[in-house]
């Protein structure tokens, strides 16, 4: 570690070719990631008359599209609304369950822990739809949940705890143990180790979980169409995917782009903040 | 990391301090942190049980029944199920709805192989480049979640705008295809959409085992004279088989349950998409639950039987480190005289 490696003369007149690759490279990634969502973005400003126009820029700008958007007919506000209740709802629940699951996981030893983990691993693999389709017609005959948020954020729960406990595993084997033998050196219980202790360290860890939670939870569908069929209790990725124009006929791509930047931009706000968590979040599982 | 001889016993600890405790008290110790584990795991379990265990139970049930149909003895309208066995899988394995269901079948492993094929070849394209990066790593890391952070069906309209008759794609192309409309192009336009959205994915995983390898190696095999191409054989792709093998594994499973994609950006009832969880989803939105549950079952059971193949033969690692937790714990208990020297 402590070699002194050597000193590379370093050129600043002109850059290597493999440097001009890497560049060439790096902006290809960027466009084939950004473009698409920026042609969104674009369209999304344009009037309706110049919906079509390929310009790189609106021109002129217009917030035509947005209006549209919010016209109380696609009671687009109110599905806003239903997927910050049943995605937050489902981010909270879940994160409270998991971070005590996650702890015994990643710190106690017992008998079928390697079960549990294979268990909880599994259930994050099940296809959606095979879970979806018994409880719809659990919720429809005996439950009559269809058209309530408990129908929409009891079943998004299948996929926010497996992703929630492996990620907080992931956490909490990161932190050293010593923490915990010296809390209870100085005369903690495990219990009151994890809550004074642990817990408080965590707290990056949890919100990171959070997030990643509450942006499955808000981008889940099939879940939230299966379950609801009333105009007022549907989250905005079904609203979105249900706009129909004046006519009926005419497909109003401008509104549906107004809606996708909506629902999009905060989401990506959020991401670019704490991306290094996040991606710290999502490599969590792969690498060890 | 390794479990090595233990050194001589310091003076200031028992050779074994451990091992002395009494009995009684470790018993109690053990007793309390049963208790502490029942208590932290059993939500978790109670909750996966009750949405996921109950409902793969209650779809298995449901499949090998049917409502009951037509009038009884009386006259009165018949309520209530019937069984009737694999009726609904031979039903749906054969004739009209059999050649819907391999339909089906087909288009999920088609776009299952194609799209995962083409995500982890970009997705490590995407993985070198970014590890090469001198300079813009914080923008790439940035857009690279972009497409991750966007909703499917957001994504989906998307794609859908851009491949409308008039839209960018065809101007782009210069020529007029109908890419939303049934065929081979409505395909290709969900083949597009999705390894967008998902190839950045498995490139940050990539991108994570990259970031593992220890630039020692790559300077070793540079001294011996090792070209680019065979540094990547012989060196970055085996060492990243672990990350890659379980990117490609999540991939797979996301993309056999596809739905959000085909479904918005081209359509329910198009054959030329339609995928297993459309069918299912079809089935039970027309409340005919029995054939609905039999598709979910056969769906499944296809991802429990891709998962089992990829993790038994190519040896997907998805608990390693617990395993070796476990055995390390378990050779601790065995070599009490072993003592855990930090690597």
């Amino acid at each position: 570690m402590s070699a002194i490696a050597p000193e590379r003369p370093r050129r600043f007149t002109r850059p290597s070719p493999k440097a001009l690759l890497g560049l060439a490279g790096t902006a290809v990634i960027v466009v084939y990631c950004l473009a698409p969502f920026y042609w969104m973005a674009v369209s999304a400003f344009r009037r309706s008359s110049d919906l079509f126009a390929i310009s790189a820029l609106p021109s002129p700008w217009s917030l035509e599209n947005f209006g549209a958007v919010m016209e109380a007919k696609n009671g687009f506000l109110r599905a806003l609304l239903n997927s910050v209740i049943v995605a937050g709802t489902t981010t909270i629940l879940t994160l409270m369950i998991a971070t005590f699951t996650a702890y015994a996981l990643a710190r106690l030893e017992f008998r079928g822990k390697n079960l549990l983990l294979a268990i909880v691993i599994a259930t994050s693999m099940f296809p959606t739809i095979s879970l979806v389709v018994p409880m719809l017609k659990l919720f429809t005959n005996t439950l009559h949940w269809v058209n309530t948020y408990q129908a929409m954020i009891v079943p998004s729960m299948s996929f926010a705890l497996p992703l929630a406990v492996w990620n907080l595993t992931a956490f909490f084997k990161q932190l050293p143990r010593d923490l915990e033998q010296a809390a209870m050196v100085d005369g903690c219980t495990a219990g009151q180790a994890f809550r004074k202790v642990i817990l408080p360290l965590t707290a990056p860890g949890v919100f990171t979980t959070a997030i990643l939670t509450f942006i499955m939870a808000w981008n889940e569908f099939v879940i939230a169409l299966s379950m609801v069929n009333r105009g007022s209790m549907q989250t905005a990725t079904v609203a979105i995917s249900r706009f129909t124009g004046a006519t009926g006929f005419d497909v109003p791509y401008g509104t549906k782009m107004a809606a996708g930047v909506l629902v999009t931009v905060p989401l990506v706000i959020v991401v670019l903040i704490f991306q290094r968590r996040i991606i710290a979040g999502l490599t969590a599982g792969a690498v060890k | 990391m390794s479990t090595v001889a233990a050194p001589p016993p310091s003076p200031t600890r028992p050779s074994s301090g451990q091992q002395h405790d009494p009995a009684s008290a470790a018993k109690k110790r053990k007793r309390d942190t049963t208790r502490l584990v029942a208590f932290l795991v059993s939500p978790t379990v109670a909750v996966l049980g009750l949405v996921v265990g109950y409902p793969i139970i209650a779809a298995l049930r449901e499949s090998l029944f049917s409502e009951k149909k037509g009038l009884d003895a009386n006259g009165f309208v018949q309520q209530g199920e019937q069984f009737v066995g694999f009726e609904h899988y031979i039903d749906l394995l054969s004739g009209e709805a059999g050649e819907r269901f391999w339909n089906a079948f087909w288009n999920t492993s088609f776009f299952t192989v194609t799209t995962v094929t083409m995500e982890t070849v970009l997705g490590i394209a995407m993985a070198l480049v970014m590890h090469k990066a001198v300079r813009g790593r914080g923008l790439v890391r940035a857009s690279i979640l972009v497409p991750w952070a966007i909703p499917t069906v957001v994504s989906a309209l998307l794609w859908q705008w851009i491949f409308q008759a008039n839209g960018v794609a065809n101007a782009i192309l210069g020529h007029k295809v109908l890419w939303t409309t049934e065929g081979f192009q409505a395909q290709l336009a969900v083949i597009v959409a999705d390894v967008w959205k998902t190839a950045p994915f498995v490139g940050l995983l990539v991108l994570a085992g990259l970031q593992l390898i220890p630039t020692e190696v790559y300077e070793a095999a540079r001294v011996d004279g090792a070209k680019a191409w065979q540094q990547f054989v012989r060196i970055t792709l085996p060492l990243i088989r672990p990350v890659l093998l379980v990117a490609v594994l999540f991939r797979l499973l996301d993309a056999l349950r596809m739905f959000d994609l085909p479904f918005v950006l081209i359509g329910a009832h198009k054959g030329s998409v339609e995928t297993l969880s459309m069918l299912a989803y079809d089935e039970a939105a027309n409340t005919r639950y029995g054939p609905a549950a039999a598709y979910a079952v056969i769906l499944f059971l296809y991802v429990a039987a891709v998962a089992f193949v990829f993790v038994k033969l190519l040896g997907a690692d998805v608990f390693s480190s617990d395993k070796a937790a476990a055995k390390k714990s378990k050779s601790r208990l065995k070599k009490p005289a072993a003592t855990e020297v930090p690597a």
